[in-house]
């Protein structure tokens, strides 16, 4: 029997969507953490019991929660056993300590960027938007933080530990936020080297790094912004999302500001694969769990009005890596449709039939059991969907 | 013993009621209910006040006897009122619309 754990960040809670194989019917479960924003909540690849979830707030900042029942509960990590239990029975885990790291052995020191009138302002820790486990150990997870920075976690998330060389690149004084704040919001993990990981930083680009993450090198050399001064600048892009597939990690697709583009040498120069879509800006890129050539992202109409092309919802795949793109609508609203669709919201399964999910601002989470040729709604009117992540637990 | 009053989301996050007891040894301030109640309730550190800089976060205030004392210093003494616990020490999450 396998089941199908849909994981679903919105404004206002978590909620956990299951099913079985068939996702025909989904129990719904949540919210979790009400009246929070979740930015993200993911799952361990080695354990899928084990969760990570970035509990956020304006007013009181940013909490990290773990479960390790795949959801049923949850605790601030680095609780005792004893913490849960008792006549309190709260956890005293303390795991929302995210400090830009200034020490002379690790660290870099605490610069500035540049702020939206041209002035320098200090980096300034805002929230967690991105948690990415490690592909082996359930306790080691990377976070993505406003400001721009990674952390990560090797006790379960009981701490946290900034590697400072993303932060501490050379290009960071002159990087700036973008409307939705500076925030590295992408962290994809090489699962052929290991050593190797990428980052994406809104309105600054993408990075990689050769030595498990100590140092990072732009990868933006193709990338072409008309929005900034130099639109071939070697950092100023706004990349909204890098996916790639597993067995040819060396390929990634990236959905920017406007563009859909695509690297084959790792990052190190990239072309644009926008092709026949209505429009190539969106937020969200997919890769098919068993297609490696076979990508999703949802056109919206432009940087100023965040909803589909003429009030359609409409998927766009490709099977050939880009270029040539197929219109997916059965079963999506084909008139009067005004979501839009974030960058973290849209996921696969890995199930033979492949499944393709995504959340969307207003609060549906769209589902196919076929690939893409069909959808239908699992959940709608939850609060606007943050983010989306799915598990195939076996 | 010292009264607090929590914003909903603190109750939340720290599985408490809306009002909590702590006690304080020495100068009764906001700095000092603040430690003693993050003593308490770890998970709260960071929620009220600034890791690294011990600031008061942006959106949350504190009311004392129907005072806002947000702006003033921290470690400045409350009223008697305060401290012998006849009235609460309010934490208050910013209201916002919508």
């Amino acid at each position: 029997m396998t089941t199908i754990r849909v994981l679903v960040g919105t404004r206002k809670g978590a909620f956990i969507l299951t099913s079985d194989e068939s996702r025909c019917d989904w129990q719904v479960d949540g919210p979790h953490f009400p009246g929070w924003e979740v930015y993200h909540m993911n799952a361990s690849p080695a354990d899928p019991d084990r969760l990570y979830a970035s509990q956020t707030s304006s007013w009181f900042g940013q909490v990290i929660q773990r479960s390790d029942d795949g959801g049923k509960t949850w605790h601030t990590p680095g609780s005792k056993p004893e913490d849960l239990l008792g006549e309190h029975g709260t956890p005293k885990g303390e795991s929302n300590k995210f400090v830009y790291d200034t020490s002379e052995a690790t660290g870099a020191p605490l610069t500035t960027h540049m702020w939206y009138d041209g002035t320098q302002h200090p980096w300034e820790f805002a929230r967690v938007w991105h948690l990415e486990p490690d592909l082996d150990d359930p306790d080691t997870c990377y976070a993505g933080v406003e400001d721009a920075a990674l952390f990560k976690t090797t006790d379960g998330g009981a701490s946290w530990h900034e590697l400072s060389g993303v932060r501490g690149h050379n290009t960071g004084e002159g990087w700036h936020p973008g409307a939705g704040g500076m925030c590295l919001h992408t962290i994809v993990l090489d699962p052929v080297n290991r050593n190797r990981l990428f980052v994406a930083i809104s309105a600054v680009g993408t990075f990689r790094s050769d030595d498990n993450g100590k140092t990072w090198k732009p990868v933006n050399h193709g990338l072409v912004s008309d929005y900034i001064p130099d639109p071939t600048a070697e950092v100023g892009h706004c990349v909204h999302r890098v996916a790639i597939h597993p067995s040819n990690p060396s390929t990634l697709f990236m959905q920017k500001h406007w563009d859909v583009m695509r690297s084959d040498d790792g990052g190190d120069s990239w072309r644009e694969v926008s092709g026949n879509l209505p429009s190539d800006f969106g937020f969200p890129i997919a890769v098919h769990p068993h297609e490696p050539e076979t990508i999703y992202v949802v056109p919206i109409e432009s940087d100023s009005l965040h909803w589909p092309p003429e009030g359609k919802l409409r998927v766009y795949r490709s099977r050939s890596g880009g270029e040539d793109w197929e219109a997916l609508t059965e079963g999506l609203p084909q008139e009067h449709c005004y979501v839009n669709i974030l960058r973290d919201a849209m996921a696969t399964d890995r199930l033979d039939e492949a499944g393709i999910y995504f959340g969307t601002t207003g609060g549906q989470v769209y589902a196919s059991r076929d690939h893409g040729d069909h959808w239908g709604p699992i959940v709608r009117d939850l609060p606007p969907v943050l983010s989306v992540e799915v598990q195939t637990i076996q | 013993m010292i009264r607090v009053v929590l914003p909903a989301g603190l109750q939340l996050l720290a599985g408490c009621p809306r009002e909590i007891e702590v006690e304080v040894h020495g100068a009764v301030s906001v700095a000092s209910i603040l430690d003693a109640v993050e003593d308490l309730y770890p998970m709260l550190k960071g929620t009220m006040r600034e890791h690294d800089t011990g600031k008061r976060r942006p959106r949350v205030r504190f009311f004392a006897n129907k005072t806002d004392v947000s702006l003033a210093r921290l470690d400045t003494p409350l009223p008697a009122v305060i401290a012998d616990g006849a009235e609460p020490l309010l934490v208050v999450g910013a209201i916002s619309g919508g």
